[in-house]
């Protein structure tokens, strides 16, 4: 943590010497609210049926959604 | 390995982070959930590939933002719409100026360069050790932490040294002229 101050003050950080301790955690909150807002509203339907769905014994979903016709993009990167 | 009840169970478990991830990522709630949708499929169409006790939520969300990279290229001609979506993904109302903040706060962490960006999201906030994010975003551990150095000085930079001209001295001038007052 105290090593990032003085990273930061020799880069991009106008004047002020940095990252203070105050700061970093006031990123740190502000991130993580924006974040758990989201993770707050759990699961949307649409995903729960999804996976049930293409996890039936049956198997005759398949073709609706899961397709998988859209390899072109697979692992690029 | 197959589809047990337990590994479905956690990736539906994996879910809500995988959308803020994807929220953080693309700043658009109607992408992100298309990029989660799509994450799915892939990891249930290739989940003989999972290692089973290896780290499923870090699996998950390497499916997700490679699938984000091919998709944010695809896309970068395309016109942006990303400013007003995301306010449909908040459910509650924070106060007027909590908002604003908050507001604020998302439009400096767009201004990040994407590898400093999902560097930051999944040390500072999904909560990854840095070899995780590592692995997940395909680099050295010491790129990672680099990474998420420079975001965090960058969004303190836009965020609290530029924003201190109005937000110090009035602090200052409170102090001065309020002197009990506070």
């Amino acid at each position: 943590m105290k090593d990032l101050k003085s990273q930061a003050s020799k880069s991009t950080t106008p004047g002020k010497g940095g990252l203070t301790p105050e700061i970093q955690s006031r990123i740190g909150h502000q991130l993580r609210a924006m974040y758990d807002d989201v993770v707050r509203q759990g699961v949307p339907d649409r995903f729960a049926e999804l996976i049930k769905k293409l996890d039936a014994p049956g198997g005759g979903s398949q073709d609706e959604n899961g397709a998988g016709g859209s390899n072109d993009n697979n692992g690029r990167d | 390995m197959p589809l047990t009840d337990s590994l479905r169970d956690d990736i539906l478990a994996a879910v809500p982070s995988l959308r803020a991830f994807a929220i953080s990522l693309s700043g658009n709630a109607d992408r992100a959930d298309d990029l989660v949708q799509e994450t799915l499929l892939r990891a249930l169409a290739n989940i003989d590939s999972f290692q089973p006790g290896s780290n499923l939520p870090a699996w998950l969300f390497t499916i997700l933002r490679n699938l984000f990279r091919s998709d944010y290229r695809k896309r970068r001609r395309e016109v942006e719409d990303a400013d007003g979506n995301y306010a449909k993904t908040l459910k509650t109302q924070p106060s007027q100026n909590a908002h604003l903040e908050f507001e604020e706060f998302r439009v400096a962490l767009e201004k990040l360069p994407q590898d400093q960006r999902e560097a930051l999201i999944l040390v500072g906030a999904s909560g990854f050790s840095y070899e995780d994010a590592a692995s997940i975003c395909g680099c050295a551990v010491g790129t990672i932490k680099s990474r998420v150095n420079r975001a965090r000085s960058k969004l303190a930079a836009l965020l609290y040294v530029d924003g201190a001209e109005d937000f110090g001295p009035d602090e200052t001038i409170r102090a001065v002229i309020g002197g009990s007052g506070g």
